[in-house]
């Protein structure tokens, strides 16, 4: 049992994920984002970024799908366009919080009981203790707005969930037989934390990974709504909400279609995660089933 | 049956009393919406336009004024006297007035204020106000000599600036939470996050005022501006931050939409000693591929006066530019290949917060595109702006408003941000300092505007409007704004 | 028990250092001066350099920091520059609203989650489960400001039965204030409560599946009887984890929706500190935020210390 998934159990698992019904509306509402993401570098109904001030605040129609924003561009196609940052900021994100947090994670839980795992966890907490939202703030005052300090503060609060997640879940493997084993073979903790504890978490970490990814794409509209995601005029869904917010008893469709739109992504993805969960949980899944 | 219909009589009456009741007695509080809080109420160290908006007029006062035409007048001084070096101003000042606190003003609070207001030490944000003064001096309790160190046709509006207002020195040290003036209302109450309150002063010198209570309240949203004007929360915004909504307003007669003028001049500036705007036929392209009249209908709703230098259309001096950089960009990318840049180039725009900047950025970029000229907008704050842009010179363009009134004189500065450096112009300040025949000074603003202008300095965009949205009731608000302020000293309730 | 609480109390200390350092060296690199940011644009470099010699930026950096963590051992907080008045007093004014505002909306959240996470756990996986389930996903992924932007939508501009922002004062009475604090409180309580059911739901699962559960059924109790008698009280300690996690999250994380809703509260002070470069301000609210997590988290670690030994022992 040195793997988590094993061989033979993959297909059944793959099976057992389509059965779920969160994992596959989850899957089939998120994929459609991320299809809309891909096919927004090749085609949108008209151009994002293009103004037709004449045409501003139409209402939803057969011409505009979901009508069009202050400056007349249609808000499909800044739909469509806007999916690409928020999915990109949230999924670089992530990638910051697994690289980082899960090595730190590993580390402190072999090295447990040393100063350096108190150190790691108490930074950890450190981190934790600061106030989400406002240091996104004062990073993006500090090195000015953008999506690449968007993600870099997302990013940075990504870190102890999962050098926490991973230190917890190796220190119960730590303490397994077959470990013990690997160490009187004479395997070091850097060869046992890589070859036999990563595989073993994968599971934890894709369901986290998941869940944190949704949290990325809520944080990412927070921030862009505030003003400090991506600048304009690359669409963001969050600056759309913004604008649409003075415009609200004018054209309640610049808010509500945006909006819409993060709300189903981010339901998908929790979704996903739920249905992930019940399928790496085999006890979870014995109860549900 | 007999005693339903008497109770709806009785009904009756009392709804028809309760509803006629307010139009007997006469409306005496107002509640005035403003989008930004200041951050304190002393205009002697602090720039922000909001610290004069609740203060100018209502509490604090100088020897001179601006009405609401931006005309000078008298104000704590009654009269003056200039002598004929134009060096000497002896100015008399009104009689009977008093501090809120109950102190009685005289000849040594103007000393204290002007002398406070130049000293080495001052944090005056426009320190450069007084610069002239060579002396301030105590003739007698009721008269005060100001002598310059050369003659100065500006100094009586200098004067009227709210920078220059009287305080008293008892109360100085409390000034920025508890302003104590000698205007017509004083300071009650500050819910800081929501509202000032200010209420009549009864010891007030001047004529009374109509007005018993003023509230400012402070509602930066403009969603909750719009519901807070429609639900009646708030009696008049003079600068109503949901432009987009005005139309609403005009169509209700509960409502009147008052459009007058500021005097900002609202600009694309251009850093003018940076590549690749450093060579005058890049500018003159960025003028020529910039419609203003699209500008001001996606970023404005229409409202703004288009403006071809900088220098405000309602002043008599105004000359009319805006053909020399009209909207052709054709012709900017023919001037684009002269310069050397066949295929544009890509520069950065700094736009600070206001909607007009942040609007009008992104239509600006989109019309720069047009001719090959691709601006990457960057938003920042004005603690940014201010640091990088005005300060630092640290970028390639960039949208503001100059409200400062008459400020045509920015342009001959040295180490100004556009980084113009004009010997022509220079000249033309200097002449005009020196001299005060009026058909010679409007010949050389004339002049000067002509100059900025034909140098392309900056492509010159409008002029910021007054926007404001008042219940139909309210008389005597100041339709333009010479200077931030909303004066209520005239302000009451028609019924 | 004495060396670990020792060990602790140092790693708080520690923590606190840290956590102050951090704050403070943030804010030195943050571009833009308080003084010129006051005086704008006509003003004169002497004028600037007059001003921050009052404020005492000019002060060495080491001086500075000691001076502020010196004051702050003393609950002295500084000055704000902007509206001159001390930062104590501020914090205490400001607190008036996001005190009762994040009370509000946990009390909200509290009382919308308990039950429908128990009915939800009660009658598991039937249609009432189902439904309760999929509303509460929709609740975590509504973003807030966005359901702040509906709520004033229907309830300010079309019914008018609320204003659209905006904060009258304890003093124009409870009611009128309570009322300005409904639909910034609903606005943040719809996520919390969806987590919050959630965690009710699976914590009273996890508990009906406990032997002693088991037992008091097969004792021939009820399945309500065993709910409220057993199966509640025990299901409770997370929930009440979480439930104080979201109290210090709703005190600082209100930010946006104090900002929709045009409220003076702490985060609106930080928000409106960082534009203006109030940045002493900004310091010692975040650090009076910071603090507060962590001793909360600390005292939280010892109160389950002290009623697990083996706890100790873990980091």
């Amino acid at each position: 049992m040195s793997f988590g998934i094993l061989p033979e159990a993959k297909r059944g698992l793959l099976g057992a994920a389509f059965q779920s019904k969160s994992f596959a509306l989850g899957f089939a509402v998120t994929a459609v984002f991320i299809l809309a993401a891909f096919l927004s570098f090749g085609w949108t109904p008209y151009d994002a970024t293009a103004l037709a001030v004449a045409e501003k605040l139409k209402a939803p129609s057969s011409l505009h799908w979901f009508g069009t924003d202050h400056f007349g561009r249609d808000i499909f196609s800044m739909i469509m366009v806007g999916a690409r940052t928020s999915i990109a900021v949230a999924f670089v994100s992530v990638g910051i919080g697994i690289a980082a947090g899960v090595p730190l994670g590993l580390w402190a839980a072999a090295k447990r009981g040393s100063l350096v795992d108190e150190v790691i966890m108490r930074a950890n907490d450190l981190v934790f203790a600061f106030p989400a939202l406002l240091i996104a703030i004062l990073i993006t005052a500090v090195f000015g707005p953008s999506a690449i300090n968007a993600i870099i503060a997302i990013g940075i609060f990504n870190i102890p969930v999962f050098a926490r997640l991973a230190r917890g879940a190796a220190l119960t493997l730590w303490t397994r037989e077959y470990i013990l084993a690997a160490r009187v073979a004479g395997k070091g903790a850097i060869r046992i934390s890589a070859e036999h504890i990563l595989p073993n978490i994968m599971n934890l970490l894709i369901v986290q990974g998941t869940i944190q990814f949704s949290l990325g794409i809520l944080a990412d509209a927070a921030l862009s709504y505030v003003g400090l995601g991506a600048q304009p005029p690359t669409p963001s869904w969050g600056r759309m909400l913004a604008d649409a917010q003075t415009m609200i008893s004018l054209a309640p469709h610049m808010a509500l279609f945006p909006g819409a739109a993060i709300v189903l992504t981010v339901l998908g993805l929790n979704l996903m995660g739920d249905g992930l969960r019940d399928i790496f949980d085999p006890k979870l899944r014995r109860s549900r089933s | 049956m007999n005693s339903l219909m008497k109770l709806m009589t009785t009904a009756a009456i009392l709804v028809a009393t309760s509803a006629l009741t307010p139009a007997f007695a006469a409306n005496t509080a107002i509640t005035v919406g403003m989008v930004l809080e200041p951050p304190n109420l002393d205009p002697t160290s602090g720039a922000a336009a909001a610290i004069r908006e609740v203060t100018y007029a209502n509490i604090f006062q100088g020897l001179t004024r601006f009405d609401a035409n931006g005309a000078i007048v008298p104000d704590l001084a009654k009269s003056w006297d200039i002598s004929a070096d134009g060096l000497t101003y002896t100015f008399h000042l009104a009689s009977g007035v008093k501090f809120h606190d109950g102190t009685p003003f005289s000849a040594d609070d103007v000393k204290f204020s002007l002398d406070r207001a130049r000293a080495p030490d001052s944090t005056n944000a426009q320190k450069g106000l007084f610069a002239d003064i060579a002396s301030v001096d105590v003739v007698d309790a009721a008269t005060v000599k100001v002598t310059l160190k050369k003659p100065n046709g500006n100094f009586l509006f200098n004067m009227a600036w709210g920078d220059a207002v009287i305080l008293s020195p008892k109360s100085i040290v409390t000034e920025a939470t508890n302003p104590v003036g000698t205007g017509p209302f004083k300071f009650v109450n500050w819910v800081k996050g929501d509202r000032v309150e200010l209420a009549k002063f009864d010891g007030y010198w001047g004529t009374p005022v109509k007005l018993d209570k003023v509230t400012f309240k402070f509602i930066s949203d403009p969603s909750a501006a719009f519901a807070a004007v429609m639900a009646g929360d708030v009696d008049a915004f003079p600068l109503f931050p949901a432009v987009e909504t005005l139309e609403q307003f005009k169509a209700d007669p509960r409502f009147a939409v008052i459009a007058g003028n500021t005097e900002g001049e609202t600009l694309l500036a251009m850093n003018n000693g940076k590549k690749p705007f450093d060579n005058i036929k890049v500018r003159e392209a960025v003028a020529h591929a910039v419609n203003r009249k699209e500008i001001i209908d996606g970023a404005m709703f229409g409202y703004g006066t288009p403006i071809g230098t900088h220098f405000a259309p309602h002043n008599p001096d105004y000359v009319d530019l805006t053909a020399q950089s009209n909207y052709d960009p054709e012709k900017s990318k023919a001037l684009l290949k002269e310069a050397g840049y066949p295929d544009g180039f890509t520069v950065s725009l700094k736009l600070p917060p206001p909607p007009y900047a942040r609007r009008g950025g992104e239509i600006i970029a989109a019309q720069l595109a047009k001719v090959g000229i691709k601006a990457e907008i960057t938003n920042v704050e004005w603690a940014q702006w201010l640091e990088q842009v005005f300060k630092g010179k640290e970028y390639d363009l960039t949208i503001v408003s100059h409200t400062e009134p008459m400020d045509i004189d920015i342009y001959g500065r040295d180490n100004y941000y556009f980084n113009y450096k004009s010997d022509a112009f220079k000249k033309i300040m200097t002449d005009l300092s020196g001299t005060t025949d009026p058909a010679k000074r409007s010949e050389l603003l004339k002049a000067a505007q002509k100059q900025i202008a034909d140098d392309y300095v900056n492509a010159f965009l409008f002029e910021l409007p007054k926007l404001g949205v008042a219940n139909a009731k309210i008389v005597g608000l100041w339709k333009n704004q010479p200077t931030p302020s909303n004066d209520m000293s005239e302000v009451y309730w028609k019924d | 028990m004495v060396p670990y609480l020792l060990k602790r109390l140092i790693s708080l200390v520690l923590s606190l250092l840290a956590a102050s350092v951090v704050i403070f060296l943030v804010l030195q690199i943050v571009p833009g001066d308080p003084a010129s940011y006051m005086l704008g644009m006509n003003a004169q470099p002497e004028t600037v350099e007059a001003l921050r010699q009052q404020m005492g930026l000019n002060e060495p950096l080491a001086w500075r920091y000691l001076t502020w963590v010196a004051g702050l051992t003393h609950g002295d907080f500084g000055v704000s520059y902007t509206y001159k008045v001390p930062i104590g007093e501020l914090i205490a004014q400001r607190l008036w609203v996001s005190l009762p505002l994040a009370l509000y909306a946990l009390l909200l959240s509290t009382l919308i989650a308990l039950p429908i996470g128990i009915i939800s756990a009660a009658k598991r996986n039937s249609a009432a489960d189902y439904g309760i389930m999929g509303v509460t996903q929709l609740g975590i992924a509504v973003p807030n400001f966005w359901f702040a932007m509906l709520l004033v939508l229907l309830f300010s501009i079309t019914l008018r039965w609320f204003s659209a922002g905006g904060f009258p004062g304890w003093n124009a009475g409870f009611f009128v204030a309570l009322k300005a604090l409904t639909l910034p409180a609903v606005a943040l309580a719809l996520p919390q409560a969806s987590i919050l059911a959630r965690v009710m739901r699976s914590s009273l699962l996890d508990t009906l599946s406990e032997d002693y559960i088991r037992t008091a059924r097969a004792k021939g109790l009820t399945q309500g009887q065993t709910l409220v008698r057993h199966a509640v009280r025990n299901a409770m300690i997370p929930v009440l984890t979480i439930i104080g996690l979201q109290f210090s999250f709703l005190l600082a994380g209100a930010i946006i929706i104090e900002n929709v809703f045009y409220l003076p509260g702490l985060g609106r002070l930080v928000f409106q500190g960082i534009t203006q470069r109030d940045l002493i301000v900004v310091q010692s609210v975040v650090m009076l935020l910071v603090f507060a997590v962590i001793v909360i988290t600390f005292l939280v670690d010892m109160a389950y210390a002290l009623v697990d030994p083996r706890l100790r022992s873990r980091g």
